[in-house]
């Protein structure tokens, strides 16, 4: 007998789900901006972890009335979202990485903005005895040899990149080795992981500087060219992702270079930290930093 | 332990002056984990009742599906709504990747099997008759189904609990498909994992003490409610 | 029956999964009769009681109310709007009594005032106006009966279907709840079928008697004939082995000795009663002496000449049911029946006590 089913219940249930979902459907399409106001920007968590963006998106969004989402990750990480599309502007410190980006037609207008320097931080037992050497590599190898321990990053991002790099540089492949230790965090996590198991690691300047107070880490080598961290900016190609904002990432990418921003880079931090975290690099060429 | 200590200091500090930013953090952070324990209890609670009340092939798989479903961890959860809602795949139109929309329906997702899986239970404890005993009293499905539901309210108000208790100290997907943006997305969890990053330890504890005593705060008061039903 | 059929199945197979749980050609509740369903565990009684509440589908066959078919939403609807069902188990929401009984009032959407009105006074006609505020779950068992039974009669039902519940409770609130229920029943003439256990409770609540076995009714009848003609050997054993006859009371000696009118012969009984009263009176077979002739040594009050209708074997003993004039049941042993040559169809001498019959007063 048909009329005993509980088929009128669920018929029932399911109409008001369905009323229900697009009630909420109503209130995501009345509350959703614009399109063309929303930018993804994709960025390295050394910008974030730094407070920098905390200044600068809120000047950007009040000038232009674009609403920035910041997507703080690695570089690595954030050059994967552009590649995909799913980031317009890209603020990222991987320079290999993102020549091999920009050369496979992902991003457009790959300019320079700004840089810092790595250092090598460590206990300031320094077991390996690497404090004041003007090598990276020297350095690195002195930490091999002494099997000293090392954290890395392992997260595949700008900084992770660089100290790939320096490895390759001091002939030594540290993978597997008992000394050589990866986190997979943050920059300010890993720095936090090296200073409890008084380890050494590679870390931006930037990053360092505003959590030294709790570390307890010193910099023990600096100032190498090898040891550079420079930012680009680049928009994600719209030929290839029709639906990336490309005016909002031209004006953000424009906004960055500015001469009024590059002012603000240039001061931002000594009030804090005694000394300018980055340094604004503008309409210069890469060979010619650090010089 | 100074940190500790600095951590507990900073939490009463920022509580007390009323700081706008930890303000704004928490209040969204109660914004989307209500919102997206309201919507869980509407399709958890029917849903869940409706498989307890009917017979169907397949109920029993069903079942298992949904108590697997309570342990749905966060980040798978945030991996496929990211992908889902990404520009480019196949709900990308809505556009709320990164908003807190986007928030509401992960940490939803999260939270209806478990609400669906408790209510389940609880409808299915009920005496098996006394859903006769209601219809034969007169009572139209929907009266019979409403009935059953209050009758199930001590257990259901646990629903709720454990549910907002779920999504509200859930981060792995609230970090991905929020993206942590100040000011927007950015809720207690994920504010947390931030500060802690920064090592801005004591800002991280704070927050910490902070969403304690939120959820502390709304399980007290459910758990009132229910006390109070049970004296009656 | 002559009355106006209440409910009606024609018919009717119910299956649960695949095994027939109900088998049942033709039941009918007259308008203001009230029928007691009785019957072994899992005979089907409770089955039967939902089926007619119309709250379990039917796999072959038809169900009436009130002359109607029940066989779609509107005439379901009726149905379950007229009928009450009274389960085993009090099943009371986690609510105040009043909640409780107003229950069916509210789901008829019917004025506040009008169920507080309903309310008070089923409320009072059970007795328990004073338990109007209590929680459900506070309740003692007798209360928590007594709410059940007020909510279904709160709706004023043309049908009530009570499945037989007075076990668990303690014997004085059992009498005391059955004495209420007899009074309601008779009061309202409200049509009743009731699931009972109790041969005893049956006489007091219903006039007509169904006896279940596996799904199928075995027989059906006033429980006078049901009773005392049991049609086969699982009716007779399942309806006891208790004569339960109707009588009226002749006369009452000083002494307390009371004569008792049955289909015209005359039983001596103890008991307080008054000329002219119904009762109903009741004989256990194992208080009933055969012997061959008079031999003048018989000391029994009542002494009845009676003929063997039928000898059933029953475990060490016999089941003889008598004819003196009214059906009597007596049990013998084996070497008894040999030394009186029993068999059916020879006339014997049946005596008993006037202490040994059990009077009990009738209403209908």
């Amino acid at each position: 007998m048909k009329i005993f089913r509980s088929s009128k219940v669920i018929e029932t249930l399911m109409i008001a789900a369905l009323l229900f979902a697009l009630g909420t459907a109503n209130v995501f399409a009345a509350k959703q901006e614009p399109k063309q106001k929303n930018i993804i920007l994709a960025t390295t968590t050394s910008t974030q972890d730094t407070g920098l963006l905390d200044v600068l998106i809120p000047l950007f969004e009040k000038e232009t009335g674009y609403f920035v989402k910041t997507i703080a990750v690695g570089s690595g990480q954030a050059m994967a979202m552009g590649q995909k599309g799913e980031a317009d502007v890209l603020l990222v410190h991987s320079p290999d990485a993102e020549k091999k980006f920009m050369d496979e037609g992902n991003g457009l207008n790959r300019r320079l903005v700004m840089h810092n320097d790595f250092i090598i931080v460590g206990p300031g037992s320094d077991p390996a005895k690497i404090k004041a050497m003007k090598s990276s590599a020297d350095a690195l190898k002195s930490i091999a040899k002494a099997n000293a321990l090392f954290m890395s990053r392992g997260d595949n991002s700008g900084t992770n990149a660089k100290e790939k790099t320096l490895w390759k540089r001091a002939q030594i492949n540290p993978e597997g080795q008992k000394w050589y230790q990866q986190t997979g965090l943050g920059m300010g996590q890993t720095l936090n992981v090296a200073a409890e198991k008084k380890g050494y690691t590679l870390a931006d300047r930037g990053t360092y500087l505003a959590l030294k107070k709790n570390l307890g880490l010193d910099i023990l080598v600096e100032g190498d060219a090898a040891l550079l961290n420079i930012y680009h900016v680049m928009e994600v190609n719209v030929a290839k992702w029709p639906k990336v904002n490309i005016s909002g990432a031209k004006a953000f990418a424009d906004f960055m270079v500015s001469k009024r921003i590059q002012a603000i880079i240039k001061t931002f931090g000594t009030d804090k930290y005694g000394s300018p975290l980055f340094f604004p690099d503008a309409g210069k060429k890469v060979e010619d930093l650090g010089k | 332990m100074e940190l500790i200590v600095q951590g507990i200091i900073k939490a009463f500090e920022l509580i007390i002056s009323f700081d706008p930013e930890v303000l704004g953090i928490t209040w969204l952070s109660l914004k989307i984990s209500g919102t997206a324990t309201f919507i869980s209890l509407l399709i958890g609670v029917s849903t869940g009742t409706a498989v307890a009340l009917t017979n169907f092939r397949g109920k029993k798989l069903v079942i298992s599906l949904i108590n697997t479903g309570m342990g749905l961890p966060p980040v798978v959860v945030g991996l496929f709504v990211t992908i889902m809602i990404w520009r480019n795949g196949p709900l990308g139109f809505l556009e709320i990747l990164y908003t807190p929309y986007a928030m509401i329906v992960a940490q939803a997702i999260i939270a209806t099997p478990i609400v669906m899986g408790i209510s389940l239970a609880a409808i299915q404890n009920l005496s098996p008759n006394l859903r006769l005993q209601i219809l034969s009293l007169g009572a139209g499905s929907l009266q019979m189904v409403w009935v059953l539901i209050k009758e199930a309210k001590l257990p259901l108000l646990a629903a709720v609990m454990a549910g907002f208790g779920g999504v509200i100290s859930e981060v792995g997907a609230s970090i991905m498909v929020g993206g942590n943006i100040k000011g927007y997305s950015r809720v207690l969890t994920t504010a947390t994992v931030m500060e802690t990053g920064k090592g801005n330890f004591d800002i991280a504890i704070a927050l910490g003490i902070i969403l304690l005593i939120l959820a502390f705060l709304v399980n007290f008061l459910l758990t009132q409610i229910q006390q109070r039903q049970q004296a009656r | 029956m002559t009355e106006k059929s209440i409910i009606e199945v024609k018919n009717l197979i119910v299956q649960r999964g695949k095994v027939t749980v109900l088998d049942i050609r033709e039941l009918s509740v007259g308008q203001g009769r009230s029928l007691s369903l009785i019957g072994p565990n899992g005979a089907g009684k409770s089955t039967l009681l939902l089926t007619l509440a119309g709250l379990l589908p039917l796999n072959k066959g038809l169900l009436l109310f009130a002359g109607k078919p029940v066989n779609d939403r509107t005439s379901l609807a009726m149905l379950r709007r007229n009928a009450a069902v009274v389960f085993q188990e009090p099943l009371l929401l986690n609510d105040t009594v009043y909640n409780n009984v107003a229950l069916g009032l509210k789901f008829r959407h019917v004025s506040s005032g009008e169920i507080s009105r309903s309310v008070d006074e089923v409320l009072n006609y059970f007795g328990i106006t004073h338990l109007v505020k209590r929680s459900a779950k506070t309740l003692s068992g007798g209360e928590a009966k007594r709410v059940s039974l007020a909510r279904a009669f709160a709706i004023k039902p043309r049908l009530i279907l009570l499945d037989e519940s007075f076990n668990a409770l303690d014997p004085p609130s059992r009498e005391a709840i059955i004495s209420d229920l007899q009074n309601i029943l008779e009061q309202t003439k409200i049509t009743a079928v009731l699931a009972l256990h109790d041969r005893e409770d049956t006489l007091r609540l219903a006039q007509d008697v169904a006896v279940m076995s596996a799904g199928k009714i075995a027989q059906y009848g006033t429980t006078a004939q049901v009773f005392n003609h049991p049609d086969n050997e699982f009716v007779a054993n399942f309806v006891g082995t208790e004569s339960i006859l109707e009588g009226i009371v002749k006369t009452v000696s000083p002494d307390g000795m009371v004569m008792v009118a049955i289909d015209g012969k005359i039983v001596e009984a103890v008991g307080r009663f008054c000329a002219g009263q119904k009762v109903y009176c009741c004989m256990r077979p194992e208080n009933v002496t055969i012997s061959n002739n008079i031999q003048g040594k018989i000391s029994a009050r009542n002494v009845f000449d009676a003929r063997v209708n039928k000898m059933i074997r029953q475990g060490f003993l016999y089941k003889l049911i008598l004819d003196c004039g009214f059906p009597l049941v007596a049990y013998i042993t084996p070497p008894s029946c040999e030394d009186l040559g029993l068999k059916e169809g020879v006339r014997v001498m049946a005596s008993f006590k006037a202490t040994a019959v059990h009077l009990m007063k009738r209403e209908k």
